[in-house]
């Protein structure tokens, strides 16, 4: 007979918080004042120009330093951020990727410089690059070359820090990109594979060391709102990882193929409608990864229920942890052993998706793995279609959102009603706080050095030396972020990812408010003498590419003639770009929080090429007091994540066009 | 005659980037109100084109690097103080008539030099993807810039259609012997005059089908006047053959400035002419000249050098053909009463 009841209550999961900002300093107390609370782990969120490779002064990081992490620029701030945190007794996890491998080195160095012994060092690096290039956005180098580099900080932890997980594989990034559970089990299995196959090839680990490679793969996963279909996935990936690892790696040990995975729940469905409502899509989404004991998450992360208004405040934060907390330790469910074991109907759906998936993962194989799908645009592709197939299900109301497009009238929330800001804001002021810090440290520091450590790292590179190594003489000779990347950008180059929008067929949609649009662009089109030309621009250092890449399919889609560059362009390019395409508006898409900087810059951009009186539309995670407080005539309308009916966008932003050419719509036939 | 243009002239031979953007705005305008503005314009163009100006085709199957060539190119050419304009063609939903025009996203320049500047451009329903005012675009870029790229989708059709607007076409294929076969057997092969082989870095298949090409050059030889195609290997990704690219388009050029480039571009600037003409009149009017031989016989006999003059050579025959028709007809009815 099975078990029935667990003789001994199974131990809770990991409670993480996802934190980090301003400075060094100001974060390593907002740390320590966690550890005293009895937080056992850390969990860093870099800034945007860290996470991109820019030092704070550098013309990219305008507007974003200190923003949505911490910046680290330096061994000093690294050591910083750990004073009086004992390293050596820290579990730490740092969301990093292209510059994982100088990350790794500034950690090591200043844990050394604690005295702490690296072998015993436990944490985790995020390392996964592929998804950035699909969804996160903070790559930097070709994908051939980063995979390289990840397969070197693999193969340095394994050798040398055997307790540290030294890739997270995430298949989180990509449903907030709009994967269907199908996609993310095949996508991110595909990574995982393009991964272990790039360590066996760089050759740096013994093919006796092989398995514990295998063995430290952990991945980290999403849980989206129809909890059943989740918790069905996670087995699903249970089932498939097992058998990646017995069949293509020979993995012989059960316990180095065991699939280990953190999560955190949906946030793109999270609306800033009704926001208390998330509240409750955060609990169900949690339940697909905790109900199943046999795939049960290690560790979870819950987004607030203000996700869609902005940073979430510490009592935001708060309230997600009892969430987690009261599920742990009050409910029953860590009595039992797995509750679905022998169910027909989780057997049956978690064989369709295993089946799927394996198709799927055997289509992305055969066109060359995982690379070769991204460099060609397959995957990304892939994503913006579910997406914009998702985004049209809210809009002709197949899929039903409570409070957004059904059961919407309600009483006002208490939460964020009359209140400008129901959720954080970082200082303006710490950017030129920490430029000025920056500067001063180059100025103390001994410039040949570094000269020396930066020359040193290019040869250790063209050698073949691993980059952690090499990396570390950089970190103690105060060489800085920027200039570790400089460096590397000098040798490979920069990279460009596919945007997923060209190429893209969808099906035509039989509404009739879309046909609607397509004949308003046409009378348009004619009373302009030219095609409507938008610029839909992303100026910044900001990766949340999906709002601007569904309005990009959409404006297509209604017969406008698109252009899109992707993220990370500066204002001047944007405006450039503007000037010499002619367009009639420009839509700017933001939503990192550096808006009331990067709108005013870009207006200013425009005015120096004679285009003040371009139209501008902003979208993004735009609050309505700082549109009030930029002031800028051209701006004529601003769109935030509830306005979800991309229709009436369209319909309203031919109005725009219109108005600025002085053409009256209700005119002519 | 002296010709008033309705831009500001100074600015746009400075190659002032907001008199260029201009100028393209209003010569794409189809407004009858703009008209004769576009038309002023373009004839002014034509009658001041720069004399060591070069424009090339680049065309090839999608995602083969057509851009990222371009990008390359544009490197080499500011590296040589050489200014470049450039117009890419992607092509138009059939659905809605919208289009993503995504190739400028490939091509690196820095939003403050004077010496590069993009047009993106949608193909709209023409066949081959070439719009129709797309002659007077390019006459734009070549009175401001040195080299004027030319951009475009190409499978077919469409190679025949650039060859009429430019001086080089450059073709370029995926490496490997399944688009090579394909490309031979297409007989578009006599058409350009460069055919490069890009993403050499992607394995053997590109060193294969270079040798092959250019093996095939050789069963293919023409007469020694013409020009013999050449064949290049590049990789995009690790420039690396764009020094040869860039002498092969110099020596293309000089060749053609040593058989009568002019006659040429006047040939083109006919085969526009039709292409607008066709675009304009329809079946109807071309039936009323007596075809598309016939239309490109009375623009050889008016020897046109100006779209202008071309354009009101055929106009005044289609009036001259139409009064000639109503006149039957009358002639007709009067038998008849
Ligand atoms: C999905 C998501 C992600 C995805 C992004 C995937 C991608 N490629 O886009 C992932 C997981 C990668 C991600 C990562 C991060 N994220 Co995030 N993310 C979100 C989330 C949950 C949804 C955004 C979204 O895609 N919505 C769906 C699209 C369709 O909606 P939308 O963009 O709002 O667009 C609509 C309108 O705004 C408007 N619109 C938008 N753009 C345009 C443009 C034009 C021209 C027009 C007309 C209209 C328009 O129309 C759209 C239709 O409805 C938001 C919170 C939320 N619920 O909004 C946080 C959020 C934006 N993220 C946040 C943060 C902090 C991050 C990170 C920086 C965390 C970190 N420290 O590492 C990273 C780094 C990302 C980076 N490189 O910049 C913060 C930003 C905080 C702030 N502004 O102050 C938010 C608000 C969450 C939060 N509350 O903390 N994120
Ligand atoms: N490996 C490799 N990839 C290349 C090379 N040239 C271009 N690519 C890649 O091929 C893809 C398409 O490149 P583009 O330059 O956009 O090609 P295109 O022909 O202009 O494409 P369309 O305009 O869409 O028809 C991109 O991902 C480039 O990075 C090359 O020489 N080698
Ligand atoms: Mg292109």
């Amino acid at each position: 007979m099975t078990e029935t009841r667990l003789k001994e209550k199974d131990k809770p999961w990991l409670m993480r918080t996802y934190s980090g900002y301003a400075s060094a300093a100001e974060s390593n107390q907002l740390y320590r004042s966690n550890l005293a609370k009895g937080q056992t782990g850390l969990s860093i969120a870099f800034d945007l120009p860290t996470q991109t490779g820019y030092d704070s002064d550098h013309p990219f990081s305008y507007g974003e330093v200190g923003k949505l992490g911490v910046p680290m620029r330096n061994l000093e701030d690294m050591e910083c951020l750990f004073d009086q945190i004992p390293m050596a007794q820290m579990n730490t996890s740092m969301t990093i990727n292209a510059p994982a491998a100088w990350l790794f080195a500034l950690y090591l160095t200043a844990a050394s410089r604690q005295n702490a012994n690296i072998a015993d060092l436990r944490g985790t690096l995020q390392n996964d690059i592929l998804k950035e290039y699909l969804s996160r956005g903070t790559y930097i180098f070709p994908p051939a070359i980063s995979m390289r580099l990840s397969a070197e900080v693999i193969s340095y932890a394994v050798r040398n820090v055997p307790k540290w997980n030294p890739i997270n594989i995430c298949s989180y990034h990509l449903q907030e990109s709009g994967a269907t559970p199908v996609q993310e089990l095949a996508f991110s299995l595909a990574n995982a594979i393009a991964v272990l196959d790039e360590v066996k090839k760089l050759g740096q680990v013994t093919d006796a060391q092989f398995p514990s490679v295998v063995g430290r793969i952990s991945f980290f996963l999403n849980a989206g709102i129809r909890f059943v279909e989740e918790m069905c996935k996670v087995r699903a990936f249970d089932t498939l990882w097992d058998r990646i690892c017995l069949e293509r790696y020979h993995v012989q040990d059960p316990k180095l193929r065991r699939f280990r995975y953190g999560i955190q729940v949906n946030s793109l469905g999270l609306s800033d409608r009704q926001p208390e409502n998330n509240v409750a899509r955060i609990i169900y989404e949690m339940l697909g990864v905790v109900l199943t004991g046999r795939a049960r998450a290690r560790s979870v992360q819950l987004p607030a229920w203000n996700e869609a208004l902005g940073l979430p405040r510490k009592w935001d934060q708060q309230w997600s942890l009892r969430l987690q907390q009261i599920l742990a330790f009050e409910t029953d469910l860590l009595e039992y052993p797995d509750l679905f074991e022998g169910s027909p109907v989780i057997a049956q759906k978690e064989k369709e998706l295993t089946e799927a998936a394996t198709a799927e993962l055997q289509k992305i194989l055969e066109m060359g793995g995982a690379v070769a799908a991204i460099e060609n645009g397959y995957m990304k592709r892939r994503l913006v279609e579910s997406n914009a197939i998702r985004l049209g299900n809210i809009e002709n109301g197949q899929q039903t959102v409570v409070g957004v497009n059904k059961f919407c009238d309600g009483e006002l929330s208490p939460l964020v009603e009359g209140m400008e800001r129901a959720f954080l804001t970082v200082d303006d002021a710490v950017e030129a706080e920490q430029i000025s810090t920056l500067q001063a440290f180059r100025q103390k520091r001994d410039a040949a050095k570094v000269e020396e450590a930066l020359d040193a790292l290019k040869q250790g590179v063209r050698d073949g030396r691993n980059i952690v190594e090499v990396s570390m003489a950089c970190a103690e000779a105060g060489v800085t972020t920027g200039e570790w990347t400089d460096a590397l950008r000098a040798m490979f180059g920069e990279y460009r990812a596919p945007t997923g929008v060209d190429g893209l067929s969808l099906p035509m949609e039989t509404k009739t408010e879309n046909y609607k649009v397509i004949e308003k662009v046409k009378k348009l089109n004619a009373r302009l003498g030219r095609n409507l030309k938008i610029l839909i621009g992303k100026p910044g250092l900001d990766g949340h590419s999906n709002g601007a890449e569904q309005i990009a399919v959409k404006a297509r889609d209604v017969g406008m003639e698109v252009v899109y560059e992707g993220i990370r362009l500066t204002p001047e390019q944007i405006a450039e770009t503007a000037l010499q395409e002619g367009v009639h508006v420009i839509g700017l898409s933001i939503l990192s929080g550096s808006h009331t900087r990067l709108v005013p810059e870009v207006s200013r951009c425009l005015a120096q090429r004679g285009l003040s009186d371009l139209p501008i539309v902003l979208g993004g995670i735009i609050p309505e007091a700082d549109v009030r407080q930029m002031n800028i005539p051209a701006v004529k309308k601003v769109y935030a994540p509830k306005d979800y009916q991309l229709n009436q966008i369209m319909w309203e932003i031919v109005d725009i066009v219109a108005a600025a050419h002085h053409i009256d719509m209700a005119d002519g036939d | 005659m002296s010709i008033s243009p309705p831009v500001d002239i100074t600015a746009l031979l400075a190659g002032r980037k907001q008199a260029v953007a201009y100028a393209l705005n209003l010569l794409e305008d189809r407004r009858p109100e703009v008209a004769s503005q576009v038309q002023r314009l373009a004839a002014w163009l034509s009658q001041n084109a720069r004399p060591g100006r070069h424009v090339i085709g680049i065309t090839g199957p999608p995602g083969v690097g057509k851009s990222s060539m371009i990008s390359r190119l544009v490197e080499y050419f500011r590296k040589h103080q050489k200014t470049i304009g450039i117009i890419s063609i992607d092509p138009s939903s059939p659905k809605s008539g919208g289009a993503l025009l995504g190739d400028r996203i490939r091509i690196r320049h820095r939003p403050d030099d004077d010496g590069v500047f993009i047009r993106s451009l949608a193909a709209g329903g023409h066949l081959g993807g070439l719009s129709a005012n797309i002659g007077h675009l390019l006459l734009l870029l070549e009175a401001v810039y040195d080299i004027t790229i030319l951009e475009t989708v190409g499978v077919g059709q469409s190679e025949t259609d650039i060859a009429h607007a430019v001086d080089t076409v450059i073709s370029v294929i995926h490496p490997g012997s399944g688009d090579m076969l394909q490309f031979m057997k297409s007989g578009i092969m006599e058409i350009p005059h460069i055919l490069v082989i890009n993403k050499a870095d992607c394995g053997e298949a590109a060193a294969r089908s270079f040798y092959d090409l250019k093996n095939a050059m050789i069963y293919m030889a023409t007469d020694k006047d013409d020009w013999q195609p050449i064949v290049i290997l590049t990789s995009a990704s690790q420039n690396k053959g764009f020094d040869t690219l860039a002498t092969a388009l110099d020596q293309h050029l000089s060749w053609l400035t040593a058989h009568d480039i002019a006659k040429r571009r006047r040939w083109q600037l006919w085969q526009s002419l039709l292409a607008f003409f066709k675009a304009e009149y329809g079946r109807f009017g071309s039936r009323l000249l007596g075809g598309e031989r016939q239309i490109l016989k009375i623009l050889e006999q008016s020897d046109a050098s100006t779209p202008d003059e071309g354009m009101r050579c055929l106009y005044d025959q289609v009036t001259a053909a139409m009064r000639r028709k109503m006149n039957m007809v009358e002639d007709k009815h009067i038998g008849d009463s």
